[in-house]
């Protein structure tokens, strides 16, 4: 009976303990039920993109660069398609054995091949590597027979920028390439850029960087735990870049590349009124496609070894005395301060009596001298002598302030080019600051022919000679089409303005700020006393560029030669007075021309220079007859179809 | 000393079905269906090697469960310290002539099953211990002597299974053992002395662990630790759940583990998979079906009439519960991972043999009773 109490007991134990086990696991799957709850409740929202995060992989899709096209629309930079070879890194198993094929279907160098390998590095084991996105058509057919070989790879059809005019535009338009660390600081490219994405490196490509890029487009794919793509559930299509709208006619700008074959120089040209840049050429030049790709060591050294310097924008980037260029522009700075009547003589006596300035003695360029000079006559001779005493009765602070206004001494087409130059208008407040020193009057007098500190681009000489041709109103110089201002109202603006002469407030003598499209002159006689002494230039007897004249009133132009010297001309220069074939080449004279035309109702401006061609007279004169008949020949197309007659294209 | 009738041979095969817990074997029925769907679910919707294996233990195993509940209560009393010692036997083979795989040396290759004796060492220190405390009078529980032997029957398997290494199962294997300890009666004081001494020796524990073990659980207090190596699996767990939501994904549609993000999936993460697609309702469904598996054993035990079923049917439900919930709670993150298959749910026939081993006994216990078992 002891046994049955203590079984009795026993069991009893047994039941309690059960019972507060029980409470124990009620307690314990309470807790994991509010976990649960915490999780898939409260927390939910969290868990969930935490999810999505994990199975949604975004594959940024590169997008089409935004075409560049001239004044008729004709497309200057295009997507062109090209044969790429891409591997999908996850879908390889053995990256060497891989590449090793490729290099034996391809045939890849040693060089390549490194280069390859060093790009897997920096990317993700689920990107994608372009093992070249340039291949032959060739080199493309040879992957896809052995496709099934090449585990990862994908042929692809993509596009690349292409320039069809090639050399003729490499300086405007600029090109394309890899982008550097340095590029990728730039917000436009930062926040549209893709792994491959080629952006500009130079010219328009670079600065309109913004337009052209255009915006990525998205991918989204559900990947596994290890990254591979299960399946497509979102695209989201990229957008291709905006058009850029030149000024530039291709045409004129072919011509121009090409009257500048084997010349080292450039050739620019805008219309007077809408300041529109017609041609912009630089010579020599290069091949902008040859960049997209990366160019290679030949190419690149030959580029870069040519004496020529082909890389240099030499429109905008190149800097040269005026010359006898700027002689216009000295004349008229001379009759707007009243400082002599253009009838004053002056004689030139030759190099035997050359003119003298506290001991020095200043050479006029013809040695037997020209006589008996009016001023109207030493523009049209391009007399020194008169331009020297013309000078030193002006000074150099006012003539600095006129040849500022017309457009020297600052960039032109603002930040479009990142090389343009400013050029250099001295005067004495300058050398002061710059040099330390003050100013010597015989500065001035070398000054006065566009020698000396000076220093200018041949688009500021261009934008130079438009304002005088205009009847000195300011334009406003650019590449890209305008779409903000209407054209034909400012034209009819400014020649009302020409005709009515209204009077303005504004001292012009003072160094003032003028506004776009207002005039810039003290005295409307005094422009068109310039621009008829530039008409005797070239198209009277005796004029520097008489042989350059057209009799055709429709292409007759004016305009003005100039001789710039890249070295002092020493006694023994002048004695033995060397032909200009007969000159070291780097020490032969710059050629230099500046126009406009036609010279009744003109609408165009152009300079020309050659480096080291010679006489302006003979080595850019001619030139820039044979380009202003072609622009003159295509002013009517240009005029209808800025109009909005489009149909012409 | 009192010598009881075995009084099994009034039972007639019609009162043996009658006392069936029907009740019992639709709850087995039920999670074992659901596994089955979790499990075809891991291989992405396709009737492939997981799912077909899985069905196919499953029906082996449960008519082994069925054969076997009709085995009398006092023959697996009888056998239940050769149960241990076939374990043990099991164990040691394992230690010379076990299989590895990912750095673990757990099984024996029976050709049909790579058998994992720790998982049988579960229920067969359960038995061993439920007819070693069903012959102690409740006066000597308390004494040394008796207390020192299943210390020792327990400490044995514990080590060589954490030899293996499988901290796991080790750890049920203990928490099994102590769980019938404590049904049987042993003082209070005991538990809190051996609890406070865990503590103390902690550090020491810790500093024997593998280097693995010691990631694991240094990984489960802050698994943003390591996100891509031990603290992985936490955190894809926790998404997976997490984002399951009220509702769930739906079938089949479970992204985290359809993507191959969870771990293990098939094995001890198929509560994540199921409740990534089944979400909070799904979850808390399921628990109350093991909770009412639980339910249903502890009943068993509390209608039969020997300690032994008694000590056997609470040892048990305590196991399955705490295979349960370390699991849940584990890929929940509020337990290390310590590697622990869900009961039945799991893919794994080892641990589904136990299960339904374990599952057979209890039945036998409910059709038998009223069974009396002699102490000796």
């Amino acid at each position: 009976m002891l046994n049955r109490g203590r079984n009795i007991e026993k069991g009893r134990v047994i039941t309690r303990r059960m019972f507060i086990l029980a409470a124990a696991k009620i307690l314990l799957f309470a807790g994991i039920s509010s976990r649960l709850y915490n999780l898939q409740i409260s927390d939910r929202e969290k868990y969930e993109i935490l999810s999505d995060k994990n199975r949604i992989r975004e594959w940024k899709t590169p997008p089409q660069r935004g075409i560049i096209v001239d004044n008729f629309n004709k497309v200057l930079a295009s997507n062109d398609r090209v044969f790429q070879l891409h591997l999908i890194l996850d879908e390889i198993n053995d990256f060497d054995v891989t590449i090793f094929k490729i290099k034996n279907i391809i045939g890849l160098d040693q060089f390549e091949i490194k280069k390859l390998y060093k790009k897997k590095e920096r990317l993700k084991p689920w990107d994608t590597l372009v093992v070249s996105d340039n291949l032959t058509w060739e080199q493309f057919s040879k992957i896809n027979l052995y496709l099934h070989e090449l585990e990862g790879a994908k042929p692809v059809l993509s596009t690349s920028r292409f320039y069809p005019y090639a050399n003729d535009l490499a300086h405007i338009v600029g090109y394309v390439g890899d982008a550097s660390p340095k590029d990728l600081e730039k917000p436009e490219i930062k926040e549209n850029f893709v792994p491959g994405l080629k952006v500009g490196k130079y010219g328009i490509e670079n600065s309109q960087e913004k337009m052209l890029i255009g915006n990525y487009g998205i991918k989204r794919y559900e990947v596994n735990a290890s990254g591979k793509r299960i399946s497509q559930i979102d695209y989201i299509k990229e957008r291709q870049g905006n058009k850029v709208n030149l000024t530039i006619d291709i045409e004129i700008q072919k011509y121009a590349q090409e009257l500048l074959k084997g010349k080292a120089g450039s050739i620019c040209a805008m219309d007077i009124y809408t300041g529109e840049v017609v041609t912009m050429a630089s010579s020599p030049t290069y091949d902008p496609n040859k960049f997209t790709h990366g160019i290679n060591q030949k190419d690149w050294q030959e580029i870069k070894n040519n004496p020529l310097k082909p890389l240099i924008n030499k429109s905008i980037a190149g800097l040269y005395s005026p010359g006898s260029t700027f002689k216009p522009l000295v004349a008229l700075a001379a009759l707007e301060y009243g400082i002599l009547d253009p009838n004053k003589t002056i004689r030139c006596k030759g190099h035997k009596h050359p003119y003298e300035l506290y001991g020095v003695k200043y050479h006029c360029w013809k040695k037997e001298g020209h006589g008996y000079m009016k001023l109207r006559n030493a523009i049209k001779q391009s007399c020194d002598i008169y331009f020297y005493e013309m000078a030193r009765l002006l000074g150099v602070d006012k003539l600095s302030i006129i040849a500022k206004r017309y457009g020297l001494g600052t960039n032109v087409l603002g930040d479009l080019y990142n090389d343009e130059k400013n050029g250099l208008v001295p005067d004495t407040k300058w050398k002061r600051r710059a040099l330390e020193q003050s100013w010597y009057l015989g500065e001035t007098v070398i000054n006065g022919i566009g020698q000396g500190y000076i220093q200018t681009t041949p688009l500021q000489l261009c934008l130079m000679t438009a304002q005088i041709a205009n009847g000195g109103y300011k334009i406003k110089p650019h590449i890209i089409k305008d779409e903000s201002i209407n054209y034909k109202d400012v034209i009819n603006k400014i020649k009302l303005d020409q005709s009515n002469f209204p009077l303005h407030e504004k001292n012009y003598l003072d160094d003032i700020k003028v506004e776009f499209y207002q005039r810039m002159y003290h005295k409307k006689s005094n422009i068109n006393f310039v621009l008829d002494a530039m008409f005797g230039s070239t198209n009277e007897q005796y004029g520097t560029s008489y042989k350059s004249r057209y009799d055709d009133p429709k292409y007759q132009f004016a305009g003005k030669t100039g001789t710039s010297q890249v070295r002092r001309i020493t006694d023994l220069d002048r004695e033995l007075d060397l032909d200009t074939d007969q000159i070291e080449y780097k020490k032969r004279d710059h050629a230099l021309y500046v126009a406009f035309a036609p010279y009744k109702d003109p609408r165009y401006a152009i300079s020309v220079i050659i480096e080291h061609g010679g006489s302006g007279s003979k080595a850019a004169a001619p030139l820039a007859s044979k380009l202003i008949k072609r622009i003159i020949d295509r002013h009517k197309l240009r005029e209808q179809f800025n109009n909005g007659n489009t149909s012409l294209a | 000393m009192l010598r009881e009738r075995i009084q099994s041979s009034n039972y007639s095969f019609i009162d043996k079905l009658r006392s069936i817990d029907y009740l019992l074997i639709l709850l087995i029925i039920a999670i074992g269906s659901i596994s089955v769907f979790a499990i075809y679910s891991t291989e992405g919707g396709k009737f492939s090697f997981y799912t077909k294996n899985h069905i196919i233990r499953l029906s082996v195993f449960f008519s082994l469960f069925l054969v076997l509940s009709f085995v009398r209560v006092s023959t697996w009393y009888k056998n239940a310290y050769l149960f241990y010692i076939v374990g043990l036997v099991l164990l040691i083979t394992v230690l010379f002539f076990g299989i590895s795989a990912s750095g673990a040396t757990r099984w024996i290759n029976l050709y049909f099953l790579n058998l994992q004796p720790s998982e049988l060492m579960k229920i067969a220190v359960i038995i061993c211990f439920a007819r070693y405390y069903h012959r102690i009078q409740s006066s000597d529980i308390q004494s040394y002597k008796f207390l020192i032997q299943p210390i020792i029957l327990l400490i044995i398997p514990c080590y060589l299974v954490i030899q293996q290494p499988d901290l796991g199962t080790s750890i049920l294997i203990a928490g099994s053992g102590i769980a019938i300890i404590w049904l049987a009666g042993l003082n209070i004081k005991y538990f809190v002395y051996s609890g406070l001494l865990l503590l103390v020796s902690l550090p020491f524990v810790i500093s024997v662990l593998k280097p693995y073990q010691k990631s694991r659980i240094l990984t489960f207090f802050n698994p943003d630790r390591d996100p891509l190596g031990a603290g992985y699996q936490i955190i894809q767990s926790k998404i997976a759940i997490g984002s399951g939501g009220f509702f769930g994904k739906g079938y089949l549609k479970g992204t985290q583990s359809y993507l191959e993000f969870l771990p293990e999936k098939h094995t001890d993460f198929i509560f994540t998979l199921f409740s990534e697609e089944f979400g909070f309702l799904g979850s808390i469904i399921l628990l109350l079906l093991y909770i009412l598996l639980i339910y249903r054993i502890i009943n068993v035990g509390l209608v039969s009439r020997s300690f032994f079923a008694k000590l056997y049917c609470f040892g048990f439900a305590t196991a399955i519960f705490l295979y349960v919930f370390v699991n849940i709670a584990m890929v929940l993150g509020m337990l290390p991972i310590v590697g622990a298959p869900l009961p039945i749910m799991s893919y794994g026939g080892s641990s589904l043999l136990s299960i339904m081993l374990g599952l057979s006994i209890v039945m036998s216990c409910k059709i038998y009773n009223q069974e009396q078992i002699s102490v000796y």
